[in-house]
Parts: structure tokens; C-alpha cells; sequence
């Protein structure tokens, strides 16, 4: 396997432009000869499919929700960040290219960064012209707040619902492109395994989840933007349904699959209030410009109702730890204070197996301040929300939170083109492994999705399409077809018949979703994960032995349609310890607690300087590791401190 | 942050699939914390029917959190039930009493065909869309964002009108089955818009007639659609989706999409 990143050389601002120029092109009149795979209808896959059917391309999309309008992109709420520099405090393309590759911690291409603060600017400008309403000023114009502990106020929104505008922008101009006959779109229709053929990506195998029809799509190129894989945790601010099996499925296939430890924790989520918790909801993180975090400095005040406890026995453990930024550290550094304080026994709120997994993000002072109005205004309908979930108004007593799952920086490897190293097959948005590197700045996934899915993939398709030119016809009775559709179908046999059925498929879920969590979430240890790296695969025996799956595969299946994806998150959960128990070094969201200095994580540079990019070798348990080297011409690797 | 735990009996509408009669399925469910949320007391609901051999409930559900708008059943005779502005899945079971009856069915109106048991078919609120609910600009064709401005005002009614999820709760909950909610907020949400006058002509009627032909009803002002809509979207849309048809009546002879529906 060799990794090329493709990437254009010369002054980064001309890179993408340069590579532009010598790309090749498909001329109008035959790109309808083209057909392309679209899975995913998120953001990224939204926007690709709708783009390339406009320029004339023979598109099939695919998503597993009723409606392509539902994909999971839709829940983001904060907003997009770009480079306009609207308000005129010295942002610039460079900046937020800068601060991307900073945030990132070092471990992502510039190239593809700096093109990617590039688009930032296209994007609010073809988001406008679609028609979404995004937040603006009296006087008419965008309005922009900061996000994320940015220097600069250069993120759009609208309301809450950033994403949800964003996605129907995308979704509508996809409507006309269905309307228009360009793209034919397959809703409620899983893709179950890739079809290669010469070495190329040639097709999918799908299940309609109506059905349970097993059906081959063939095309000239397949393209998966399928989402990210937070729910390998079991527990995540993701969708119930979103999974990895699309690209797990293309890694087995030989797609490598890059830094998967590397996972986003989110730290103000609504915490667990018992094992039945299905999914864990975010509460923006702009809570923390006006909250507090704490918890009970002494053990025997965690379950006291957090108004009676005197300031004086308040732990605000934050503030007295990072005096300089306090309750605004990054991300990263909040949810492991928060993993710290809980699990010296100072959790609060309800105890759930055993432990109390919350703190307190109190109002109170900021209510003292500047009046409950101000705080309504703010953030009243974070507040009402929480109320329904957790039943406390968090006028009256400190909303409980905890961190949580929300972004995976992994994924499949792609170059510069988003191409995987099969060829023919491309990747974007949160399914590949992204321009975040080890961590994600608040509002640039949107970000990088749109941009993947308008301006890059619809370009870099046409490029792969002019260079093979026309590929010979594939049959659907071609041994490579046949074959892929048979593994499908053996593989939803075996599942429906494990030998000595007894548990849904969730009860093994929970369980992977334990182990990752405790030995590969927020914080982990050589210990922890060699111990992980026992217990997965003794869950994933346990698993084929005893699912169990009611009814037939011939119907609408919602247990088969989850078995289906906890089997492939157990390969992918047990990947993401070996590439964390690699990686000996911490940096973003990957932190391992034997490299750090004074709590700070410690990158090791000249032995981690690079892209860990796995193939599949047949057994999960040992993949084959190569390594892109990362360099670094523009922005110097620095050290991140918080003191 | 009490906890208590409920027992409740559920009527559960079953259907094995679109040609099935289907009927009404009792359950116990026993030890129900009230911190649980709906669709969780569903899914312990169907872990234990799994386990004891029985076919689970199956129901659409995604991001739980209100916003994906795959979610929706009626809940005793409420669509999306008894919390106001609440879907389904941000529902908890709080807002139940001990030992209560919960019938549970799926939305009921001949545009939305039963999959199975609570799953419905919306795919026509997909093709209502397609009939003319976007605006069409070239990707890459966009002028610069801040050319146009838009005052606050009207952005912010637009807004409103564009928080719809799709759910189909405002059909589910009309006596005549209207996805006129649903239809008005696009309508309203793109002609309030600058961007949106160019295709303003020809949207309401393209999009109104395909809700036609998907087989919902037409309005008569019960307003149940609004107090169902979990997002507050308002009836005024109607009013101003009926001006917009109107207007575009009257000047149809003028620049009508060729090929258009
Ligand atoms: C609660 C929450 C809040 C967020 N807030 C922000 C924010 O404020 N700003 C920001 O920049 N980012 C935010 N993010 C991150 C951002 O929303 C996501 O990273 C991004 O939207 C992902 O887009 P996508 O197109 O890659 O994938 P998705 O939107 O997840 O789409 C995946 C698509 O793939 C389909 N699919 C998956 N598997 C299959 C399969 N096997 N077969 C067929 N189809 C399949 C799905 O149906 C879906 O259509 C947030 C994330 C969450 C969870
Ligand atoms: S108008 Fe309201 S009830 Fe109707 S589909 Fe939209 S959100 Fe659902
Ligand atoms: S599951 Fe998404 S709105 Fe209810």
C-alpha cells in the first residue's frame, strides 16, 4: 500500500488553484455516460450528490433515513465558521487556516487545511444565494458571533439550528436535481458492502430496509460520506443510526483507515441518568461563557442538593486549576478535569452502575450579575431544554453535565483529491479522516463538509472520471458482483442465526461502548488498553454466539439493521486501541496519561509526526501500519498551554 | 431530579406491512423511570419482547433530540403526545402517571402509507418539495454573501417559517390529513426571501398541486396542524401560502417553468 497525498507543491494560497489548472475535465456531453455513487446525504454527501448531478453527472445517492432531509448533520447547532472578516477584526483565510492547523494539535496536512479556509468563503455565499436564513444584523447585513474560544467573531448561525438550515440548503438543491432527473435518490436503503472490480470501486451492495431486498449498484466511481463513528461508544451526542459500516466495509476492501484514536468528548452534555440512556444531548458550549463548573470539594456533600452546600466546600476546579482561561478552556482539557474530579468520587446527580458521572454548570452568579432576562435571552431555549430532559430548571438550581462523544477526526484516508487508497473510491466530510487532526475546532465541520461536498469532490470526481476515461461495462452476473452480494447475504444469515441466540443487539453494544469509554475515551493508559484489547475480542465471540435478531430479513428489520452495524464498530473499536496504544504520545483528543507535563499533554514530534493510516490484513486484531509524514512550512509546531 | 418508577399498560397499534389490517397490541411495561424519555421506555419495552422471542415495535426514530424529524406517532389521540411544542423523542415519562394507559398508532392519512406498525411512508413530503421548494442556484454561481442585505426582520420571519422538520405531525393531526403546514412554511420561508422571488411565480402552484396529487386534503381552518407542529410553526403560513397561490393563478400565463408539473 502507498500513500500519496497528491498534494500539489509551490505557495500554499495557490496550491489548490494550480492543481485546478492541470486537472483533467469531463466534458458536458459525456458526463451523463458517468454514473457515481453517492452514500450519504448528509452535508457532505448533500452536497456532492446535488453538485454533480447539476453538472450533468448520472448520480444515485443513498441514505438510510426516510429522507435524505434527516441526516445527522442536521442536529449541529453552534454554527460554520469562514473566513469573511464581515466584522472587521482581522480575520483572514490565512488566520483561520492557522488556527485550524494549531487546533488540530499538528497532526493534519496543510494543504488541505489551507484550502479548506479558501472555501470557507464560497460556502456562506452559496448557503445565502439557496436561501438560508442565517442570523444578520439590524442593518441587514451576516451577523457573526465567536465560537470555541476563537480570537475572531467569524462563525455564522442560524438560531440553534445552524446545521438543520445548512442541510436543507443542501437537501433542496438535491430536490431539484431529483426533480430535474439527475440524481435518483434511494432513501431507507443500507449500504452493506463495496463492489471492487480491477482494483477500482465499481459499486455497493444495498438492503432496502423495506424490504430487505439485497440489491448490486454498479457505477463508474462510488463516493462514501457516511458520517462519523462517535457511536462506537454506545453512548454519543450522534443520531441512534449513525454507524461505520460503509467505510469499515471499504477498509476491509483495503481502504486504509487513518487515526482512528483520534475522538472528539464534548464537555457540556446532558449526563446519564440511568443504563436505559439511549443517546447523551449537547448543550452548546457557549454555557460556558456564563456557567461555572464545580462539584462538592467533600465526598459526603455529592448527594446534598447543590444550594445547600456553602461556597467555601464548592470545588471550582477549573478556575483554580487554569487560572488564565478557567471555565473557557478548550474541549479537551474540560471534559478531562471533569473525567478527573467524577472519578475521585466527586461526581453528583444520579448514580448510574455504580458511579456519579456529572458536574455542576451553575447560572447563579451570572443571574446575580445581569438578571434573569439576560440569561433567558441568551440561552432560554438551552434551558427549557434541559428542563424537559432532566426536569430542573436551571434558573433555580446548577444544570448537571458530563462529557460526551461528539465528533470522530478519523476515518477512512483520502489524499488530496479526498481519494482512499482504493482507487474510484472517495470519501468526504466526517467520514474520512478530515483536515481537524487530532481536534476539531467548534464550527469547522460544517465546514469541511460542505466544502468537501460542493467544491472539492465535484471537481475531483470529474478529475478521476477524464483520466480512466470510459471503463469496460460491468455485469451485475460479473463473479465480483455475484461474490459481494452472496457475502451479504451470508453475512445477514449468520447474524439471524447465531447458535445460541439470547440478547439484542444493544446489550452488546452497551458493552463495547463501557470498554472504549473507560480505556479509550477521554484519558487512557498502555494498561487500559492492552486490557481492551482482551475484552473486545472475547465480546465479539460473545456477540456472533448469542444476538439475537426476531423475525425475518425479508421486512422492515430495525434489530437486524443494528446488528448489523455493532458487529463491524467491534473491528473498528477494537482498531481505534491499537492505534491509541500506538501512538505514545498525546495530542488533541487523544490523550495518554503517560506522556504529559503538569496535566498538559505532551506531542512527541519527532516520533509522531505523521498520519497513521491502517490496511486491513484479514485479522482485526493485527492491521498493518503505514505512516504519511506531516510537514510543516507555514504554521511551526508550538505547545499548547492553558495555565 | 426525583426518580420515580411507573408501571403502565400500552395499546400498541401492529401492522405487519402496507397491506396488513393491522390492530391494537397490549404491553406491560413495569419499573418505568420517569428520567426515561419515550422512546426509551419503548426501546426497554423491545429488548424485552426480543428477549422473550417476540417481534419488536418498530418505530422511526434518529437524533432524539427533536430535530431530524423522523420520529412521530399519535400518543392517546395526540400526535407526538401531550407536551406542547415537544416531538416524541424529547418526550420523558414524566409527564405520566402511574399505572396509566398509553395508545400508541402510527400517523394516520392516506399520503402517509403504514411500513410497519408506527413507521408511516413520507416520502410525498420529499416530492412536495422536489415540486419547487428550493432555489435554484448553481453551486459556485453564488454573488457575495453580503451584497444582498436582508433586513432583520424579515430574515427572522423567515426563520420561523424554515424550523419545520418534516415530522408530518400537522397531518397526522388534521381532520382532512392537509400537509398544508408543512407546504405553507417552504412557501413562505422562500418568497419572504429576495433570493426566492425569481421562481416565486411558479412555486406555490407546482408545489400545492403535488401535494394535491400526493392525496392529502385541503385546508379548512380546524388549526390543529399548529397546536400538533412541535416546532410552533405558525397557521399565518397557510394565510400567506393561499395569497401566494393566488398571485400566481393570476399571472401564470407569464412565465411558466416549461416541463413543470
Ligand atoms: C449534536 C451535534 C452538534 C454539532 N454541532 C456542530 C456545529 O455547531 N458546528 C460544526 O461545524 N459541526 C458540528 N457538529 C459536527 C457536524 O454536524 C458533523 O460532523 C457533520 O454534519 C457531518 O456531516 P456528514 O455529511 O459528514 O455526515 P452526516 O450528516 O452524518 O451524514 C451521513 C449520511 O450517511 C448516510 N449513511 C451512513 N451510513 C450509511 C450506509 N451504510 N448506507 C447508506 N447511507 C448511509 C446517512 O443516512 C446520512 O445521510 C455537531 C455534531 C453533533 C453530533
Ligand atoms: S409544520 Fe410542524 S408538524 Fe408539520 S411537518 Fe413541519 S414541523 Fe412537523
Ligand atoms: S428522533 Fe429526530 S426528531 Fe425525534
Amino acid at each position: 500500500m502507498q500513500l500519496r497525498s497528491n498534494e500539489p507543491t509551490g505557495p500554499i494560497e495557490h496550491r489548490w488553484e494550480k492543481h485546478k489548472e492541470s486537472s483533467k475535465l469531463v466534458a458536458p456531453a459525456n458526463r451523463r455516460k458517468h454514473t457515481v455513487i453517492v452514500v450519504g446525504s448528509g452535508l457532505a454527501g448533500g452536497a456532492a450528490a446535488a453538485s454533480l448531478g447539476e453538472m450533468g453527472y448520472n448520480v444515485k445517492c443513498f441514505c438510510y433515513q426516510d429522507s435524505p432531509r434527516r441526516a445527522h448533520s442536521i442536529a449541529a447547532q453552534g454554527g460554520i465558521n469562514a473566513a469573511k472578516n464581515y466584522q472587521n477584526d482581522g480575520d483572514s483565510v490565512y488566520r483561520l487556516f492557522y488556527d485550524t492547523v494549531k487546533g488540530g494539535d499538528f497532526r493534519s496536512r496543510e494543504s488541505n487545511v489551507y484550502r479548506l479556509a479558501q472555501l470557507s468563503v464560497n460556502i456562506i455565499d452559496q448557503a445565502v444565494a439557496q436561501g438560508v436564513p442565517f442570523a444578520r444584523e439590524y442593518g441587514g447585513l451576516l451577523a457573526n458571533r465567536s465560537f470555541g474560544g476563537a480570537q475572531v467573531s467569524r462563525t455564522f448561525y442560524a438560531r440553534g439550528q445552524t446545521g438543520q438550515q445548512l442541510l436543507l440548503g443542501a437537501y433542496q438543491a438535491l430536490c431539484r436535481q431529483i426533480e430535474e432527473g439527475t440524481v435518483e435518490m434511494m432513501p431507507r436503503t443500507e449500504m452493506l458492502d463495496l463492489i471492487v472490480h480491477d482494483g477500482r470501486a465499481r459499486g455497493i451492495v444495498t438492503r432496502c430496509m423495506k424490504t430487505g431486498k439485497i440489491s448490486p449498484h454498479i457505477a463508474d466511481m462510488v463516493v462514501l460520506c457516511t458520517g462519523g463513528y462517535g457511536n462506537v461508544f454506545y453512548l454519543s451526542t450522534n443520531a441512534k443510526g449513525c454507524n461505520c459500516m460503509a467505510v469499515w466495509r471499504a477498509h476491509r476492501h483495503g481502504a486504509a483507515f487513518a487515526n482512528p484514536c483520534y475522538t472528539q468528548i464534548h464537555p457540556t452534555c446532558i449526563p446519564q441518568s440511568g443504563s436505559y440512556q439511549s443517546k447523551l444531548t449537547l448543550m452548546s458550549e457557549s454555557l460556558r461563557n456564563d456557567g461555572r463548573v464545580w462539584v462538592p470539594r467533600k465526598k459526603e456533600d455529592v448527594t446534598k442538593r447543590p444550594e445547600d452546600i456553602p461556597e467555601e466546600d464548592r470545588y471550582y476546579y477549573l478556575e483554580e486549576r487554569y487560572p488564565a482561561f478557567g471555565n473557557l478552556v478548550p474541549r479537551d482539557v474540560a471534559s478531562r478535569n471533569a473525567l478527573y474530579v467524577t472519578s475521585e468520587g466527586l461526581g453528583v446527580g444520579l448514580e448510574v452502575d455504580g458511579e456519579r458521572r456529572g458536574v455542576y454548570l451553575d447560572f447563579s452568579d451570572a443571574i446575580n450579575r445581569l438578571g434573569e432576562e439576560t440569561i433567558r435571552e441568551r440561552y432560554g431555549n438551552l434551558f427549557d431544554m434541559y428542563e424537559r430532559i432532566a426536569g430542573d430548571s436551571p434558573y433555580k438550581t446548577p444544570m448537571r453535565i458530563y462529557p460526551a462523544t461528539h465528533y470522530t477526526m478519523g476515518g477512512l484516508w483520502v489524499d488530496y483529491n479526498l481519494q482512499t487508497t482504493i482507487p474510484g473510491l472517495f470519501s468526504g466530510g466526517e467520514a474520512n479522516f478530515s483536515d481537524h487532526g487530532a481536534n476539531r475546532l467548534g464550527a469547522s465541520a460544517l465546514m469541511q463538509g460542505l466544502a468537501d461536498g460542493y467544491f472539492v469532490l465535484p471537481f475531483t470526481v470529474g478529475n478521476y472520471l477524464g483520466e480512466v476515461r470510459t471503463l469496460p461495462p460491468l455485469d451485475e452476473n460479473h463473479a465480483d458482483v455475484t461474490r459481494a452480494v452472496r457475502a451479504v447475504e451470508e453475512r445477514i444469515h449468520k447474524l439471524m442465526n447465531a447458535p445460541e441466540p439470547k440478547h439484542a443487539p444493544e446489550y452488546f453494544h452497551r458493552k463495547l461502548g463501557r470498554i472504549i469509554w473507560t480505556k479509550c475515551g477521554m484519558s487512557r493508559n498502555k494498561e487500559g488498553l492492552e486490557e481492551a484489547l482482551r475484552e473486545i475480542p472475547k465480546l465479539r465471540d460473545q456477540f456472533w454466539r448469542e444476538v439475537k435478531i426476531v423475525g425475518s430479513g425479508a421486512e422492515l428489520n430495525q434489530t437486524l439493521e443494528r446488528a448489523g452495524r455493532v458487529a463491524d464498530f467491534f473491528e473498528l473499536g477494537e482498531l481505534m486501541c491499537i492505534d491509541a496504544l500506538q501512538r505514545e504520545e498525546s495530542c488533541g483528543g487523544h490523550f495518554r496519561e503517560e506522556y504529559e507535563e503538569n496535566g498538559e499533554a505532551l506531542r512527541d514530534d519527532e516520533r509522531f509526526s505523521h498520519v497513521s493510516a491502517w490496511e486491513w490484513t484479514g485479522n482485526p486484531g493485527e492491521p498493518r501500519l503505514h505512516k504519511e509524514p506531516l510537514t510543516f512550512e507555514y504554521v511551526k509546531p508550538s505547545k499548547r498551554s492553558y495555565k | 431530579m426525583s426518580e420515580e418508577l411507573l408501571n403502565l399498560t400500552l395499546h400498541v397499534w401492529r401492522q405487519d406491512g402496507p397491506n396488513d389490517a393491522g390492530r391494537f397490541e397490549t404491553h406491560q411495561a413495569n419499573g418505568i423511570s420517569t428520567h426515561m424519555s419515550f422512546l426509551e421506555m419503548l426501546d426497554v419495552v423491545n429488548e424485552d419482547l426480543i428477549e422473550r422471542d417476540k417481534s419488536p415495535i418498530a418505530f422511526d426514530h434518529d437524533c432524539r433530540e427533536g430535530i431530524c424529524g423522523s420520529c412521530g406517532m399519535v400518543v392517546n389521540g395526540v400526535a407526538h403526545g401531550p407536551q406542547k411544542l415537544t416531538t416524541v423523542c424529547q418526550l420523558h415519562m414524566r409527564q405520566f402517571d402511574d399505572g396509566h394507559e398509553v395508545w400508541l398508532e402510527p400517523w394516520r392519512a392516506s399520503g402517509f402509507p403504514v411500513v410497519k406498525d408506527l413507521v408511516v411512508d413520507r416520502s410525498a413530503l420529499d416530492r412536495i418539495i422536489q415540486a419547487g421548494g428550493y432555489i435554484s442556484i448553481r453551486t459556485g454561481s453564488a454573488s457575495e454573501a453580503n451584497e444582498m442585505p436582508i433586513a432583520k426582520a424579515i430574515a427572522d420571519q423567515a426563520m420561523d417559517a424554515a424550523e419545520c422538520i418534516g415530522c408530518g405531525a400537522c397531518v397526522a393531526a388534521c381532520p382532512n390529513a392537509s400537509a398544508s403546514l408543512f407546504t405553507a412554511a417552504k412557501i413562505s420561508h422562500l418568497s419572504l426571501l429576495p433570493q426566492g422571488q425569481a421562481e416565486r411565480q411558479d412555486r406555490a402552484r407546482t408545489m400545492v398541486a403535488q401535494m394535491d396529487a400526493e392525496g392529502f386534503g385541503g385546508c379548512t381552518n380546524h388549526g390543529e396542524c399548529e397546536a400538533a407542529c412541535p416546532k410552533g410553526v405558525s397557521l399565518q403560513w397557510i394565510a400567506r401560502m393561499n395569497r401566494e397561490l393566488v398571485r400566481s393563478m393570476v399571472r401564470s400565463d407569464s412565465g411558466t417553468k416549461s416541463g413543470r408539473r
